[in-house]
């Protein structure tokens, strides 16, 4: 998707919409080719790719504004006429604001042609490697390998032109063994940052030491959460950290935000030029994307705005505003939790006995304002004593407080890259937690 | 574009292919929301795309795109097949596909009112009307209301000679409102929770839901929360309402049977199962009054699990999955019905959209209606009866699992004595349904939608249809988050 494709397109909506008397017109286009090979029983069992694109129409009328989308660009003046019908069927918002003014964006660097021009037998000989590494270990193997190269580009009448390309790639694999596994993933923007024979070894090896798992009785336990368990655990309140949900009440923010909710060692920012980040540098109306210093020393500091909160509130927009029209105001996407320095063998060892956790799983909320969530550990849960792993155990139950975690955190690796699938990607340190509840235990 | 289909396949299965399959998807959707009194989201979305899907000297390769040029198909063709052959690079074990009758059929899924043909001016006006009533409450702080619509029209061939043609429309609406007092946050939803009611309809579905007469219940129950007793903690006789009961059915009945998941191929993601090959027919799953099936045949009803065909081209079948309580049944695909020893896949392979490969998915798994009346349900000396999901969560093997309700009421021979806040039961899957005490009856169940089912990788989100009536479990363990 070339710029010229983009302007080309973007005029026809244009004119349709002028034909018509509208003549404010935004236009977001998006492009993506995305392959994943999958495995499991030690073999392919799905590999697949798939490419589209897509361009969605925005009108704005007065104080009505509605969007229509097609992936068939023969169709371009139909949806900007779908649009128009559909904005002047809607009812006026208040909130609306003018389309955004051009503004400077810095771009980032997020391409990596290799990457872009990964072949499926480059991944399915990679993935015969990692599968021939677990199952020397007499072990099961099952994962992906996918690569991904994508652009979006967002114009409107008011002269505004952004675009940002980027590449990703993502490796996982669970090993498994009569009664235990092992996990890793790691996501990277080039594929070449990837080592899916170091992450094979690393889940062959915590199925091999997590076999005969032993039961534990539930209680409090001290534990040391990965990377990736930090991020599926803690990317769980994010969603609350905007100021729309802060304004409509359903956040945990609400009346919260001079309060130390977290412990003085936790500071949390959204990054989208974190050299482990990926992600465009613009919002959905075009607005330059900030870093934002979302909790400083524990305590809550700046929040994201989109535009009409931004103006509500007195305030400057700061780039995370959604695509309109919105139900959730705003979002996060690049976060930055700042960590500590400890070593994973310094951590164990600072440990001493406790739970060691690689990875959670089906987290869901129990309590909205305290942050409680449910979830389960997985792949990977061990016995720790004086520093050292001693077996495996069954999986537990929590429900515990983010909150609450965040005030009992007692040490922190450096931070990392951290992929897990119950949150988006984060760069997050492993965390040494306190107290950390365990209510049921299940029967493996 | 059945033409663009067989022209397609035509390409597909040359050049020593074992097996080919296309599928071509044409959507268009709209959503429509409000919050707090003002419209959020007016939008419409269409689409359409080809999937390819090969098998190549024992290889799988799958590709799609939404060029639908020769041009672009020839170029999906040519990737499927060097995805296929880099499949076999670590090949698994040899695929044997089930056979499967030849099938040049059409259908489509009933439609009373279309829901595109009422101006969205009328349906705002609904939504709004509902979103006000809500917000009549002084203490209501944030209301939700919202409608969903799409229509789906695919054409399937396969290399053994299937041509196939489906419509189905699926509509959707529900309604929520939040009240937000001294650091407690509570919530009641209308006709469920997480977007409300889904199923294979038009319009008719938002007019039968009438959300306008239940949202003023909705904001006092919100309200009432806030001075509720937290739910006691301990074993008790649970009651469930018959939206709630349709998810534990989804998570601890639906997910387990899928065959794929018991034969490892979402080890690394969704999980794998508790029912291992060993428990067929053999595993006590539940009480004698358990029995739950599988099915999307029309007759069955509107479920987001309906359909003329899957989308490897087998016919909607209705299967047994626990019988009297006997664990009966697993849900299957061509390539996974052997491992069981069926001749026949029972119909289960569904996609997400054209960009997506088909996978073993939940049709409608369904708890077929007991004997007992509402009255005879709730006739206990003691039990909790819970409403509305708020949350779920079960282990990847789908033992232990923990949900929590919006609401509660502590029940005393039939009676609701007083309302319950922030309740939660939890327990192991076999042991909840093997402690089923009563079941409702046919006047009391319900299809229920879940619109938002993730498995696979990439993820595909999909719709499956769970009827269930409000039933009655002895000694569970029940408490308060």
């Amino acid at each position: 998707m070339t710029d010229t494709q983009a302007r080309e397109w973007f005029d026809i909506a244009r004119v349709e919409a002028r034909a018509y008397g509208v003549h404010d017109v935004e236009v977001y286009l998006a492009a993506e080719e995305s392959s994943l090979t999958r495995f499991a029983n030690n073999g392919i069992h799905q590999n697949v790719s798939e490419e589209s694109r897509a361009i969605s129409i925005r009108v704005a009328i007065g104080q009505r504004t509605a969007r229509a989308t097609t992936n068939r660009f023969a169709n371009i003046r139909e949806a900007t006429k779908s649009a128009i019908a559909l904005a002047r069927a809607s009812e006026p918002d208040a909130n609306l604001l003018a389309l955004y003014e051009p503004s400077p964006v810095t771009p980032v660097m997020r391409w990596d042609e290799a990457t872009a021009a990964y072949s499926p037998q480059v991944r399915a000989e990679a993935v015969r490697e990692a599968i021939a590494c677990v199952a020397t270990a007499g072990q099961v193997a099952a994962g992906i390998f996918e690569t991904s190269r994508s652009s979006q580009i967002l114009v409107n009448s008011n002269g505004v032109f952004v675009r940002h390309d980027e590449t990703g790639a993502t490796f996982s694999i669970t090993a498994t063994a009569a009664d235990s596994s092992g996990w890793a993933k790691a996501s990277a923007v080039s594929a070449g940052d990837l080592d899916p024979v170091r992450l094979a070894r690393s889940a062959a090896e915590k199925a091999a030491h997590s076999a005969k798992p032993r039961r534990m009785e539930p209680g409090k336990y001290r534990v040391l959460l990965e990377p990736a368990a930090v991020l599926d655990f803690v990317g769980q309140i994010f969603g609350d950290c905007t100021a729309t949900a802060i304004e409509e009440e359903r956040s945990f923010l609400t009346g919260r935000l001079d309060q130390q909710l977290f412990g003085k060692n936790i500071s949390i920012y959204d990054d989208v030029r974190h050299p482990l980040q990926d992600g465009a540098p613009f919002d959905g109306e075009g607005v330059p994307r900030q870093t934002l210093t979302l909790f400083a020393d524990g305590v809550p500091g700046e929040m994201p705005y989109g535009r009409a909160a931004a103006l509500r509130a007195g305030r400057t927009p700061t780039g995370h505003g959604s695509s309109l029209p919105s139900e959730g105001g705003e979002s996060v996407g690049n976060i930055v939790i700042a960590g500590g320095t400890e070593s994973r063998e310094a951590l164990l060892a600072k440990l001493g006995t406790g739970v060691l956790v690689t990875r959670l799983w089906y987290i869901r909320e129990v309590d909205p304002f305290r942050k409680v969530m449910t979830g389960m550990t997985r792949d990977g849960t061990f016995l720790v004593e004086d520093g050292q792993i001693v077996c495996g155990l069954h999986n537990f139950r929590f429900n515990e407080s983010v909150i609450d975690v965040l005030h009992r955190v007692e040490a922190m690796s450096a931070p990392e890259r951290g992929s897990g699938e119950e949150a988006f990607d984060m760069v997050v340190p492993a965390m040494l937690v306190n107290d950390f509840s365990f209510n049921e235990v299940t029967l493996f | 574009m059945q033409q663009i289909v067989l022209r397609a396949l035509d390409l597909a299965t040359q050049n020593g292919v074992q097996y080919a399959d296309v599928r071509l998807v044409e959507s268009r959707s709209q959503d429509l929301s409000t919050r707090n009194g003002r419209v959020s989201q007016v939008a419409d979305t269409e689409s359409a795309g080809i999937g390819i899907r090969l098998l190549v000297d024992g290889g799988w390769g799958f590709a799609a795109t939404d060029d639908l040029t020769p041009a672009g198909i020839e170029k999906a063709i040519s990737k499927a097949r060097a995805i296929a052959k880099a499949s076999t690079l670590a090949l698994g074990s040899a695929v044997r596909l089930a056979p499967e009758p030849v099938h040049q059929a059409s259908w489509a899924s009933p439609c009373v009112v279309d829901p595109l043909s009422i101006p969205v001016s009328q349906k705002l006006a609904h939504l709004l009307a509902v979103d006000e009533a809500m917000r009549a409450h002084k203490a209501v702080t944030l209301t939700e209301t919202s409608f969903h619509t799409t229509r789906t029209r695919q054409w399937f061939a396969n290399s053994e000679g299937s041509v196939i043609a489906q419509t189905r429309t699926m509509t959707g609406a529900g309604c929520a409102c939040h009240v937000f007092q001294d650091g407690d946050l509570q919530k009641r939803s209308y006709p469920n929770s997480f977007g409300g009611q889904y199923q294979l309809k038009g319009w008719e579905l938002v007019e039968e839901l009438d959300m306008l007469a239940h949202a003023p219940r909705l904001a006092e129950e919100a309200a009432a929360l806030h001075a509720a007793d937290v739910c006691p903690t301990g074993e008790f006789t649970l009651i469930l309402d018959s939206s709630q009961l349709g998810l534990q059915i989804h998570e601890s009945i639906g997910h387990p049977i899928e065959l794929d998941r018991v034969l490892g191929s979402e080890a690394n993601y969704a999980g794998m199962s508790f029912l291992t090959l060993d428990q067929l027919r053999s595993l006590r799953y539940g009480s004698p009054l358990v029995h739950v099936v599988s099915d999307a045949t029309e007759t069955h009803g509107p479920g987001l699990g309906t359909f003329g065909f899957d989308d490897e081209g087998v016919a909607a079948q209705r299967t047994d999955i626990i019988r009297e309580g006997l664990f009966t049944g697993y849900l299957t695909s061509r390539e996974t019905a052997g491992a069981v020893g069926e001749g026949r896949s029972n119909g289960c392979l569904r996609a997400a959209n054209w960009d997506r490969l088909p996978l073993i998915r939940m049709t409608n798994t369904s708890l077929e209606p007991g004997t007992s009346s509402l009255e005879e349900l709730f006739d206990v000396p003691h039990a909790i009866y819970m409403e509305t999901n708020k949350s779920w969560s079960i282990d990847d093997k789908r033992y232990n699992f923990q949900f929590g309700c919006e609401v509660a009421w502590e029940i005393r021979y039939g009676k609701r004595v007083r309302m319950l806040k922030n309740p939660v039961y939890s327990g192991i899957s076999t042991q909840f349904w093997n402690a089923c005490e009563a079941i409702g009856n046919r006047d009391n169940w319900t299809l229920w939608g879940v619109p938002n089912c993730g498995k696979g990788q990439p993820e595909q989100v999909m719709g499956t249809g769970h009827g269930a009536s409000p039933s009655r479990f002895g000694r569970i363990a029940v408490g308060s988050l």
